[in-house]
């Protein structure tokens, strides 16, 4: 919403600058976007007269010219290359030193072709006026007496034009009159009383009929439809004052009759249209359109209507869109003898519903789907037919209305203590009575122990109830005032809040980062291609609407988004990347669908050790064993120890089917999966080998068991561990975790710990399609130390435990 | 054997050790000397052929020796392992300028937007706030009915919202364009009292030098008898304060959200960019419209309260100095390693959230 400050004093008599009036209006909510000075940028520029012009001796083009800039002054000399510089006219003179907007020069004392230009005759490109830079400004002669005043002033420029962005819930607003209204209440002046109108009523009967046909269950599209018809107008260029407001308020003069329309609308809120009467076929009807008619909207654009929209027709079909845009058919145009004015009353739902199905926006569209004041229908006609009279000439028939205004003005029971209470500002109740009724609210008498009846004015369908009436006094009183008060701590010293979620989403976070990854945050939506990789790509989780194809399908897992994320990196020159990420992914639309994983990927020679070569150690790739570190020490920190999960080997299709795993607690609840990336997706993705990935789905994990914060006594035997080596042949496809369980069971007292510390399978041991695993246990004795004996006995179960569970022998 | 004899052989194996160079030769003449065949216990067998008398002076005499010889031995194999040592020392030597790895807690990074959803997290659990979350995937009830924002209003528009396809019902769910759902959810499962914030990430379809189609959002709700406007900028002054670590000037300016009544923005003094003279939006506000209370079985007679919510990219961005939001989400290992956080920089009140 645009308006200048000339239009708003129409309206609001004020003294207060325009710095105020911009603060003002930013503090009550209607949010000031731009001011726009043209003072501030044109204010040296004055009017000046060309006394003489002559040849430039050294240029073919240019001229010299002898300059009045200043009534009775000596004349200036400035060089001027443009055709139409010549002796008598008036033009516009800009002294040294003047920024020039258009060219974002700054004009110096230099000479051109050895004449010194003691400033410039401008173009109304060089000023931004308008595009035109074929020749310098011809101002009216009749302005002959105003050389040396500013041309600003002189031709009425001197407007600042203010911008106002607008909340969806004033449409009162959309007018200058309620911008008035608002800042006449907030205290900057005084709001004047409406236009008077001369006699606009004629006396002869409409011709043209109009009528409203809707079924009573569609009638709310639009309840009133006003029109009066002028007879012998003449339409031609509206006045200059009109189109100077039109123009600073970016709107384009096009006749008179159009002009006023659109005057009004920006005026007053109230959008009106004009027919060429001439045009007219029978009756012009409010009705719903059918499906299968269309029209000639006036952007010169074909528009199909359906049977929800509201659309304004004669005999021949449809002519416009109610409340949105009129046809070009039946537009008043320079030719136009005999018009008729509309002015109506289009519902905001099926107003907005229409609009963003034909997707036109439109100035009558932003009022209608805001909800235009109801009772402006009669008064917006008639200050429309005063503007043609005097315009256009013509004379008036008598208004015809069809429907009746709805009269949506209801009354509030309004407690003046709600505002305390609500707000905490105290306002004195004779400010709150100013205050709303300067508004436009009307109240009824104050009684003590009896709330307030307020009736809300036509024009503001935004208040409903006593919230919306503290709001209206806070606002205007000032949001500022409101007095800073401290929010009632509960006694002590805070207590926690998180959620084990939360909780175990921030421990996952810190551990991942702890093993030197590094953590992302990449989108929510992905690829549909990608999703369908990583076993998703449900039509279900397709966005209707995405932003672009890479944006378009809900992400099934973290890894597609970091996998990716991994080869920009690459592509960078970073191709040991350790990414992760900690978030949501989505196996369907519910609410349960939605799981926290915290997934990581590790590129290159990525490990939680280092990456990249180093003098100290090999550079080894990334493998299935660093994917298994990262996700089992992200269980153990959350709680679940990993070494009790089990492992097995059947993680999802997208990693590497014999290097991978899942860990799992029995068969249904999967805790993480881990491995190497399947080498199809490393090529359907474009990432280079090696990539191992890990998810840890923190939602699955079982809650932690409540444990006392006192710990277990410390129960430790004086006496020495001892470790005793086993290598044991085996065939190559037992799992070490077979042979180590096998082990630890051997003798569950006395063997605490069972590791791995070799694994030998090439040579001759390949051949025969073996391997070697050398495993370390190691023994605490229990009350007294164990003799060699007793530790052979120990020796001899866990060779025939590992015997009996794996067929594993001795190695000889 | 006289006694000078015996002088004779001590001055001679004192001389031999002090002759010796290796701790090998000093083992050799330890055993010439004190071995089992050595030179003094031969003279100890010695000791019963002697007459009675002489025997005791004679023995004394050899032990004295014995333990002179015994003391240069040890005094000696100490200082040959000395020079031992001080020339082994001499000739170990590391390359002390070689680079080591830099270790892993070096090399990790937390997220901004994750640092400072926890530093935000933990000003508000002071102020006994708890943290409420809820799905990305919403009904238009949640998102926009309950949060009086009928189907057909203007500010739906606003919204730039993503859409899923109709299910059987024909009810299109939606991306959640605020965490203001989670309000709705929270209020519908629990009675007021209410302290609650709602962090988490929204979608907008919206995509320019200042907008990403995702981002992240934390909302505040207080609902109880007495909560007015005066706390809602109280807490707003004071979560600012200790967010951006330094005295911020605030501002509310009125504005419209049909879920708040009265509603306002939140400015910032942009002096905590250090641009004075500026201000920053960085949120919006309001009272809980009746209507929203309402609509989540609230009694608005008895009930009121505060919302708030703010951009938390927007609030990283401006506290750490971050120039662009597209960057947040692109894994830039360059931008993460540069802007992210040490895994030891857990936000914390009483050292400071990010000292």
């Amino acid at each position: 919403m645009k308006f200048t400050l000339s239009w708003l004093k129409d309206h609001l008599d004020t003294t207060a600058s325009v710095d105020e009036i911009a603060t003002t209006l930013s503090a009550i909510g209607l949010e000031v976007e731009s001011v726009e000075d043209p003072a501030a940028t044109l204010g040296a520029f004055t009017i000046a007269r060309v006394v003489e012009a002559k040849q430039h001796p050294n240029a073919d083009r240019l001229r010299v010219l002898q300059v009045e800039i200043e009534a009775g002054k000596p004349l200036m000399e400035v060089v001027c290359g443009a055709p139409n510089a010549r002796e008598g006219m008036l033009g516009v003179f800009a002294p040294l030193g003047t920024h020039i907007p258009g060219s974002g020069i700054t004009l110096e004392k230099k000479p051109v072709r050895g004449i010194v230009s003691n400033g410039m005759m401008c173009s109304a490109a060089e000023l931004q006026l308008s595009e035109d830079s074929e020749g310098i400004i011809e101002v009216e002669a009749d302005l002959k007496d105003r050389i040396g005043s500013r041309y600003v002033d002189a031709i009425g420029l001197n407007d600042p034009v203010i911008e106002v962005s607008l909340t969806p819930n004033r449409p009162d607003c959309t007018g200058v009159r309620g911008i008035a209204r608002d800042l006449a209440a907030a205290g900057l002046g005084t709001l004047k009383p409406p236009r008077a109108l001369g006699k606009v009523e004629g006396t002869s009967d409409c011709p043209i009929d109009i009528k409203l046909e809707f079924s009573p269950d569609t009638a709310d599209a639009c309840p009133v439809f006003a029109g009066r018809y002028v007879k012998g107008v003449k339409n031609a260029a509206s006045p200059a004052w009109m189109q100077q407001r039109l123009k600073a308020v970016g709107l384009r003069p096009i006749s008179a009759l159009v002009d006023v329309t659109n005057y009004i609308s920006n005026d007053l809120g109230r959008p009106l249209h004009v027919y060429d009467a001439d045009k007219l076929k029978g009756a012009v009807r409010a009705r719903l359109g059918n499906d299968g008619e269309n029209f000639l909207g006036l952007d010169g654009k074909t528009y199909n209507v359906d049977n929800t929209m509201c659309v304004i027709a004669d005999d021949s079909g449809p002519l416009g869109l109610g409340g949105i845009m009129g046809g070009e058919d039946t537009g008043a145009t320079e030719a136009t003898k005999n018009v008729l004015i509309e002015s109506a009353w289009f519902d905001p739902v099926r107003t907005a519903i229409t609009g963003r199905k034909t997707g036109l926006i439109t100035d009558a569209r932003y009022r209608f789907e805001r909800g235009v004041d109801p009772q402006s229908v009669m008064p917006g006609l008639d200050l429309a037919t005063e503007l043609v009279l005097g315009m256009c000439g013509g004379t008036p028939s008598k208004a015809k209305v069809a429907g009746a205004a709805p009269d949506p003005q209801h009354e509030i029971a309004f407690d003046p203590a709600s505002i305390a209470a609500r707000s905490g500002l105290d306002v004195a109740e004779s400010d709150t009575r100013r205050i709303l009724e300067a508004l436009g609210f009307t109240l009824g008498k104050a009684s003590k122990g009896k709330p307030l009846t307020v009736k809300v004015p036509s024009w503001r369908p935004d208040v409903h109830g006593s919230a919306d009436l503290v709001e209206e006094v806070v606002r205007i009183v000032g949001i500022d005032k409101v007095p800073s008060t401290p929010l009632p701590r509960v006694p002590g010293v805070a207590r926690p809040v998180l959620t084990e979620l939360q909780r175990r989403v921030r421990r996952a976070r810190r551990t991942l980062a702890a093993r030197g990854m590094v953590e992302a945050v990449t989108w929510s939506f992905i690829p549909k291609t990608e999703a369908q990789m990583f076993g998703g790509g449900d039509d279900a989780l397709d966005l209707s609407n995405p932003i672009s194809v890479d944006m378009s399908s809900m992400r099934p897992t973290l890894l597609a988004g970091l996998l990716t994320a991994a080869r920009r990196n690459a592509n960078r020159g970073f191709s040991d990347a350790a990414l992760f990420e900690v978030g949501q992914a989505y196996r369907g639309i519910h609410p349960d669908d939605q799981y926290i994983s915290a997934a990581g990927v590790r590129t290159g020679s990525s490990h939680a050790s280092g990456a990249g070569r180093h003098w100290s150690g090999k550079a080894a790739a990334a493998d299935v064993f660093d994917a298994k570190a990262d996700a089992a020490a992200v269980l153990a920190n959350l709680g679940i120890d990993p070494a009790k999960a089990q492992v097995t080997r059947d993680a999802p299709a997208y990693y590497h089917p014999g290097r991978s795993g899942t860990f799992r607690l029995g068969p249904k609840v999967v805790l993480a999966h881990f491995g190497e990336i399947n080498p199809r997706i490393l090529t359907a993705l474009v990432v280079e080998a090696p990539a191992v990935a890990f998810e840890v789905i923190i939602s699955n994990l079982p809650p932690e068991k409540r444990k006392a914060r006192a710990r277990p006594p410390l129960d430790e035997s004086d006496l020495m561990p001892l470790t005793r080596d086993f290598a044991f042949v085996l065939n190559s496809d037992v799992a070490a975790g077979d042979v180590m369980r096998a082990a630890q069971g051997a003798d569950k007292s006395l063997i605490r710990d069972v590791s791995v510390f070799d694994i030998f399978e090439g040579g001759k041991l390949a051949e025969e399609g073996k391997k070697s695993l050398g495993l370390a246990v190691t023994l605490q004795p229990q009350g007294q130390t164990l003799t060699d004996k007793d530790i052979e006995a120990i020796s001899e179960k866990i060779k025939a435990a590992v015997k009996k569970a794996t067929g594993g022998e001795i190695r000889s | 054997m006289t006694t000078s004899d015996l002088d004779t052989l001590e001055q001679g194996l004192l001389a031999d050790i002090a002759g010796v160079t290796s701790l090998d030769a000093l083992e050799q003449v330890r055993i010439a000397a004190l071995g089992k065949k050595g030179r003094i216990p031969e003279l100890m067998q010695t000791l019963g052929k002697l007459p009675p008398d002489e025997r005791k002076a004679f023995g004394q005499a050899v032990n004295a020796v014995k333990t002179r010889v015994s003391e240069a031995l040890d005094t000696h194999k100490s200082r040959l392992e000395a020079a031992a040592l001080e020339q082994r020392l001499a000739t170990e030597r590391a390359d002390i300028t070689l680079p080591v790895r830099s270790g892993p807690e070096a090399e990790g990074r937390i997220h901004p937007v994750s640092q400072v959803m926890e530093e935000l997290a933990e000003i508000f659990a002071d102020m006994g706030f708890a943290i409420a979350e809820g799905p990305d995937i919403e009904t238009d009830d949640y998102n926009f009915t309950k949060l009086n924002i009928p189907a057909e209003h203007p500010s739906r528009q606003d919204h730039d919202t993503f859409y899923f396809a109709p299910n059987e019902a024909g009810e299109r769910l939606v991306l959640r364009t605020h965490t203001s759902p989670v309000q709705i959810r929270t209020m519908l499962r629990q009675k007021p009292p209410i302290r609650i914030i709602a962090p988490g990430r929204v979608y907008r379809c919206d995509s320019d030098q200042t907008h990403t189609p995702m981002f992240h959002q934390i909302e505040a709700l207080v609902i109880d008898e007495h909560t007015h406007m005066g706390h809602l900028k109280w807490t707003i002054e004071e979560m600012c304060r200790a967010f951006f670590e330094t005295d911020v000037k605030m501002r509310l300016r009125a504005s419209y959200f049909p879920f708040t009544e009265p509603s306002a923005e939140i400015d910032i003094a942009a002096d905590v960019i250090g641009k004075p003279g500026k201000w920053l939006e960085i949120g919006g506000c309001g009272m809980v419209h009746p209507n929203v209370l309402k609509n989540c079985g609230i009694d608005p007679e008895k009930y009121q309260g505060f919302a708030f919510g703010m951009g938390i990219d927007r609030m990283a961005m401006l506290k750490y100095g971050i120039p662009d939001l597209r960057a947040f989400f692109n894994a830039d290992l360059r931008w993460l390693k540069h802007y992210g956080f040490s895994v030891l920089d857990v936000p914390g009140l009483s050292a400071g959230l990010s000292s």
